[in-house]
């Protein structure tokens, strides 16, 4: 397992390995959204936690297919299958070497690019842990739709109206944590409902990315 | 411990494509099997390696016994020989690459990206992993595709070492290894008769 996500690590900071792919586009959301919204530091301030998290969120849809696709197309994805690893880890290790190359620097990004969009002060560091403590669950949820379009050429359209949907309880919470966090209200319930779905959503669906998977690779 | 496969059927795309399928593999022993396009060899071969399930019969002694070898390679283009096979050799356990590296020659381009490689030398590369995987059973798929007559000495060295290590290989292919020692299966007669189309296909 170890050396699959050390593999898989190696792979996206090489040549061609779209590391960067997530944060330029989180970067090019955040720049773009001040020019398009006008110089209104008031209306920025109040929208920011919001077009943070869908930045965010947009960043890890558009790295998502790469998660298994180029496995398959070389065939290693077969080869992992007749390995002694379980696939339940498989798509674990997939998951989590996902979370480190796009999750994870879009979480030590949100604070920097936040000063693009005028977030208030109190809300850096909720914006930080609700992305830190949300972020999680979008791999995982990604790395079901690519198990479950695996295989498909340009399931890339496919996957994303799959998974979309299954993005959206986690948007509401993470950014709801960030605009009470920003108006200095209680962010309690909206941070544990969105831990309760990162939590619920890691130890539930590698059982069924990993079933899905299965088929897939008959 | 043998591998054993009995009445096996196998469909592709839904269509059954052989049926009746008996063989038995034991250690120290090669099997070949022939057969025109189409006929099933691909299938067959994923079904015995579990990539696929069967329509009918069994395969047994084939659990986490069998390093499969298809179509493609499974090489990452952007890491070297030794990492590609390093990659493999971990996650079956094993750490020595020395000796596949060698046996099909590939110590001069142990540093050289894999995606730099020609066909025949990332093919070589491909074989050398059944190598590090250290599972007793070879299930090869045209497993001399790309190779000129030199590699494929190699190749048939390889296969004659992992006999001699009480290993066995079970391949699919067209031309002649010079493995004097192995049996030849051919699949024509157990084509499948036309017959309704497997009806839950579909649905699954």
């Amino acid at each position: 397992m170890k050396a699959l996500l050390y593999r898989d690590l190696i792979l996206s900071v090489r040549a061609g390995g779209g590391f960067g792919l997530g944060l330029a586009f989180f970067l090019i959301v955040t720049v773009l959204v001040p020019f398009g919204v006008g110089p209104q530091t008031e209306l920025l301030a109040r929208i920011a936690p919001g077009i943070l998290w869908i930045g965010a969120l947009l960043a890890c849809l558009l790295s998502l297919d790469r998660i298994l696709a180029l496995d398959w197309e070389d065939g290693s994805l077969d080869l992992l299958a007749t390995a002694p690893l379980p696939v339940e880890s498989i798509v674990t290790v997939k998951a989590l070497a996902h979370w480190i190359t796009t999750g994870l620097p879009l979480v030590l990004a949100a604070p920097v690019l936040g000063v693009l969009l005028s977030l208030p002060l109190p809300a850096y560091q909720w914006v930080l842990i609700s992305l830190a403590v949300g972020t999680p669950a979008l791999s995982v949820i990604g790395t079901f739709g690519a198990s479950l379009t695996v295989g498909l050429k340009r399931g890339g359209l496919l996957m994303s109206l799959l998974v979309l949907p299954l993005y959206v309880p986690t948007l509401i919470f993470g950014a709801e944590v960030a605009r009470r966090g920003a108006e200095g209200l209680t962010v309690q319930t909206p941070l544990l409902l969105l831990a309760g779905i990162s939590f619920g959503v890691i130890a539930l669906l590698p059982f069924a990315s990993a079933a899905v998977l299965r088929i897939n690779l008959r | 411990m043998n591998l054993t496969v009995r009445d096996l059927a196998v469909t592709r795309g839904g269509i059954a494509i052989l049926e009746g399928v008996s063989f038995d593999l034991s250690p120290r022993e090669a099997l070949v099997l022939r057969g025109p396009n189409g006929i099933g060899k691909t299938t067959l071969l994923r079904s015995v390696a579990g990539l696929q399930p069967a329509e009918a019969g069994t395969v047994t002694g084939a659990e986490d016994r069998i390093a499969h070898a298809g179509h493609s390679d499974g090489l990452k283009a952007m890491l070297s020989v030794t990492e590609n096979l390093r990659f493999w050799a971990s996650v079956f356990g094993t750490s020595d690459i020395e000796p596949a590296l060698a046996a099909f020659d590939l110590l001069e381009l142990r540093d050289r990206m894999a995606g730099t490689l020609s066909a025949g030398q990332k093919r070589r590369l491909g074989l050398a992993r059944l190598m590090v995987t250290g599972r007793p059973i070879w299930v090869l798929d045209e497993p001399t595709v790309s190779l000129d007559a030199a590699s494929v000495a190699l190749f048939a060295e390889a296969v004659r070492a992992h006999l001699a290590r009480g290993g066995s290989a079970l391949m699919a292919t067209h031309i002649d290894l010079g493995l004097a020692e192995a049996r030849v299966l051919d699949l024509t007669p157990f084509k499948a008769g036309p017959r309704a189309r497997a009806m839950d296909e579909a649905f699954l």
